[in-house]
């Protein structure tokens, strides 16, 4: 049994590939904003126009709304639902599951259709995904930097608690 | 599940806190909320019911310093206390770096300090994580009640200690923040138990609020070391 969760890490390189496959997605499907959230409600990228609200609530807002949409998904018979959709007036966001620890949510308005965003979305998923299982590879076989990062870090622990 | 961000320089990790239904765990995310540097905290996410009972979680970002230059940054959450919320209970913990179990010291509250003691390890279990073996802290909140139960009596309800089976870890570890106590010690009839730490809480005037914060944020950055 794993004594807890296990960390993981991403370099910049890989930021780099998830920042270009998002700013593609924006611009083909023109939805206003994107934000990836992992599924423990910590915030991982955002990409397109800055959000006016705080996106860390947002993104533990999203991670609680998709988990309990799994569970319902139980309820009724299905594993999950991999993608969920909230439609408001003048704003709409639409999620979908990315390697299954990942969240994708995509803001738009009126400017754009669900139906292109839908569209689009699927081709970043697709990417995204070989991106993280990537990411989670690396975490899984021990040569996630973070491993390192605060080997040896004890004192300035300490001291950060005193 | 810590997340560390080499691009924005971030180290994020997950901390909950859990306990019996009207314990005080928002109470303590609450006072945490107004005693630090409002730069150093994000807002206060809570979604209660009208009569202020946690329907799924309270959330609370911190910012707690910078080690290697990286910024640590701790989201609290906290579960709901009764039972019947298991579901949304168990949800929250995906992913958790370290755990606070907010106590209610009250003598009549102990029954149900012990049903969430082990509930927290049932819901642990099936997500398959080890509490014995990750960070994990206990705060034994409202000790300024009349009715609250001895220190001995609750560490022997509620933390009396899980059998150390590695020979490396079979040494007295003094507890640092009790002085003449032990955190791994030889029973008299020989087994070796470890508890996990604790401290003592009157959360509402945040007396113990941060001792246990820091306590149980320094093991999870310890554990990533």
């Amino acid at each position: 049994m794993a004594a807890g969760a296990s960390s993981w890490s991403f370099t910049e390189d890989d930021f780099g590939a998830i920042t270009q496959s998002l700013q593609r997605f924006l611009y083909e499907s023109n939805a206003r904003c994107a934000l990836l959230v992992d599924r423990t409600g910590q915030l991982v990228a955002t990409v397109g126009e800055q959000p006016k609200f705080d996106p860390t609530a947002f993104a533990t807002l999203t991670a609680a709304d998709f988990s309990a949409n799994d569970q319902l998904a139980r309820l009724i018979g299905e594993t999950d639902f991999n993608s969920l959709f909230h439609q408001g007036e003048k704003e709409s966001m639409y999620l979908a599951d990315v390697a299954r620890r990942v969240i994708l949510v995509v803001l738009f308005d009126n400017r754009t259709t669900l139906g292109l965003v839908r569209l689009k979305m699927k081709q970043s998923v697709d990417e995204l995904t070989q991106i993280f299982q990537a990411v989670f590879q690396r975490a899984q076989s021990g040569q996630a930097q973070g491993g390192g990062l605060l080997q040896g870090a004890e004192d300035e622990i300490d001291k950060l608690f005193q | 599940m810590s997340m560390i961000n080499y691009a924005s320089r971030e180290i994020n990790c997950k901390i909950v806190y859990y306990g019996p239904g009207l314990g005080g765990k928002t109470t303590n995310l609450e006072h945490v909320y107004g005693k630090v540097q409002p730069d150093t905290r994000g807002k206060l996410i809570s979604l209660a019911t009208e009569t202020e009972r946690t329907l799924f979680f309270d959330f609370l970002p911190v910012d707690l310093g910078t080690i290697r230059g990286f910024k640590t940054r701790f989201h609290l959450y906290t579960v709901p206390g009764q039972v019947y919320y298991n579901a949304s209970r168990k949800l929250i913990l995906k992913g958790v770096d370290g755990i606070v179990f907010v106590a209610d010291s009250q003598i009549e509250r102990m029954e149900a300090n012990q049903e969430a003691m082990q509930n927290l390890y049932d819901n642990m279990a099936e997500y398959g994580y080890d509490l014995t073996r990750m960070p994990f802290v206990i705060q034994y909140n409202k000790r300024d009640l009349p009715n609250a139960a001895p220190i001995r009596e609750l560490q022997a309800a509620l933390n009396p200690g899980w059998e150390v089976v590695d020979g490396q870890k079979q040494r007295v570890t003094p507890d640092a923040y009790h002085a003449g106590e032990n955190l791994v010690e030889q029973l008299p009839t020989g087994e070796w138990v470890e508890r996990a730490t604790y401290f003592e809480a009157v959360a509402v005037t945040g007396d113990g609020v941060f001792d246990t914060l820091k306590a149980v944020s320094k093991l999870v950055l310890k554990s990533l070391a």
